[in-house]
């Protein structure tokens, strides 16, 4: 048996972090995805500006670069914010920017970019006709996004959707740089304590490949869900 | 000319943290960073189109062990894979006494090894889908011209599986230009070990990690321009016709 010289349950709460940072983030760039595309679509100039400047200025930046700019600078201007908050309105509050908000709003500001041009390249696969229908229905937008646009997008989505997952899922590592205990940072702990540096990361590195693989299948599952009516085309 | 060193030195003089020696640490972090992207990336390529190959092989013997290597390497993050090996080489039982220390004493050995393994596995990937994208017209009519497999390989089949590749590798040119900022986490001064050394001498995260961050985006899109350029040229064949 691989002896772990005590750092098991460690390990698997540093998974859990990193399960929670995944998710947490995915949950944001999918948000923040929708909204951009919706951005780059739009008529209105100024917002289309906004949104092609995100995307490209996120896409041109090492990950790594904007987390410690978050999570340094984060909380620099935080206190500027609050302190001006107490100065002029006697508000007195307190915004701690940890490791885990500097990671999880990075990872979804970075992937926020990526999910955009996901769901833009979806939302325009999305027949005209269709939405013209529903607009004869007498639909409101939101009915159309909701019943329509929606649902007919996942299908387009969910490829670039699952291998955006899968890139988000390895980018949580980088958590471990700015002193958050998931389970990378446990297994390095570890490494330099035990002198056994192979034990601990295949460990890590076998749950990463768990975590990918189960996903894999759901997307697979998903994508059934949302290509009914569609046959074993394309 | 002079006008243009005057204002500079005029910039410089009363800018505390963006003097000549903090310049010049981004210098030498820049030419880290080129030097060990570039080098992982040609060594990757180098590596990856035999691998490709036997990947798209019909014998399992060759192309499994391929396909089991690109897949663990693809699928866990690339900080993993450079602790395994930065830490493995150190804690190397009597490795400080061999000959071979005198090349890992410095860890910038073990960031490129690491590095160019994933870039080779990710690499093998891109050139296995062109490769397997060859139009079946292409390679019949090559057999019918009597070509063995090895020269069909070599005069039709890579020549035009390079120029498929040719977007998918600037995309992995640059996401490697950016996972090499995790050099930093082992001690290798490149451009964000730069940033994070000035930081953490000024405490001035923005100066720091802003500047840093520009320079990395104007190498992106030098490197999305070369691509672009490089794409116009060699798939010209592909282009659709003007009218």
């Amino acid at each position: 048996m691989i002896d772990l010289h005590g750092y098991g349950p460690r390990l698997a709460e540093g998974a859990l972090v990193t399960l929670e940072v995944a998710i947490l983030s995915l949950i944001l760039s999918v948000v923040l995805g929708l909204l951009t595309a919706s951005a780059k679509m739009s008529r209105s100039w100024f917002l289309h500006r906004l949104g092609t400047l995100y995307t490209t200025v996120i896409r041109g930046i090492p990950d790594l670069v904007l987390m410690l700019l978050l999570f340094f600078g984060g909380q620099m201007g935080v206190n500027v914010f609050t302190d001006w908050l107490y100065y002029q309105f006697d508000i007195d509050i307190f915004i701690n920017i940890n490791e885990f908000i500097a990671g999880v709003l990075t990872i979804g500001l970075i992937f926020g970019a990526y999910m955009g041009e996901t769901f833009r390249g979806a939302f325009m696969a999305v027949e005209y006709g269709q939405i013209e229908a529903a607009r004869a229905y007498g639909m409101t937008n939101w009915l159309v996004f909701k019943r329509v646009r929606f649902p007919q997008m996942m299908r387009h989505a969910l490829p670039g959707l699952s291998n955006n997952w899968m890139v988000l899922l390895k980018t949580t590592a980088l958590v471990s740089v700015i002193g958050l205990s998931d389970m990378v940072r446990i297994a390095s702990e570890a490494s330099k304590a035990t002198r056994e540096p192979f034990t601990f990361m295949l460990i890590v590195g076998a749950v990463y490949l768990a975590i990918a693989t189960v996903s894999e299948w759901g997307f697979a599952r998903l994508q059934k869900r949302y290509s009914v009516g569609f046959g074993e085309a394309d | 000319m002079q006008a243009l060193i005057d204002w500079f030195t005029a910039l410089l003089a009363d800018n505390t943290i963006f003097n000549a020696q903090t310049l010049g640490y981004y210098g030498s972090g820049l030419v880290t960073t080129v030097q060990l992207v570039f080098l992982s990336l040609v060594i990757g390529l180098v590596m990856a189109v035999p691998l490709a190959i036997g990947r798209s092989s019909r014998r399992r013997w060759i192309s499994l062990p391929i396909f089991l290597y690109t897949y663990v390497f693809r699928g866990t993050p690339l900080l993993i894979q450079l602790y395994l090996i930065y830490y493995g080489v150190v804690f190397f039982e009597g490795i400080q006494e061999t000959w071979l220390w005198v090349f890992l004493e410095d860890p910038f050995v073990p960031a490129l090894i690491a590095f160019t393994l994933n870039t080779a596995a990710y690499t093998t990937e891109i050139f296995r889908g062109a490769i397997k994208a060859t139009p079946r017209g292409e390679i019949e009519a090559a057999r019918a011209y009597g070509m063995s497999q090895r020269l069909m390989m070599r005069r039709i089949i890579l020549p035009s599986a390079f120029r498929r590749a040719l977007p998918a590798y600037g995309n992995e040119v640059i996401f490697m230009l950016h996972a090499s900022a995790i050099a930093s986490v082992v001690t290798i001064m490149d451009l964000t070990g730069a940033a994070r050394f000035i930081y953490a001498r000024y405490y001035a995260p923005f100066d720091a990690f802003l500047f840093v961050a520009a320079i990395y985006l104007c190498v992106t899109f030098a490197i999305l321009y070369l691509f672009r350029y490089l794409e116009k040229r060699m798939l010209a064949h592909l282009k659709p016709v003007e009218q």
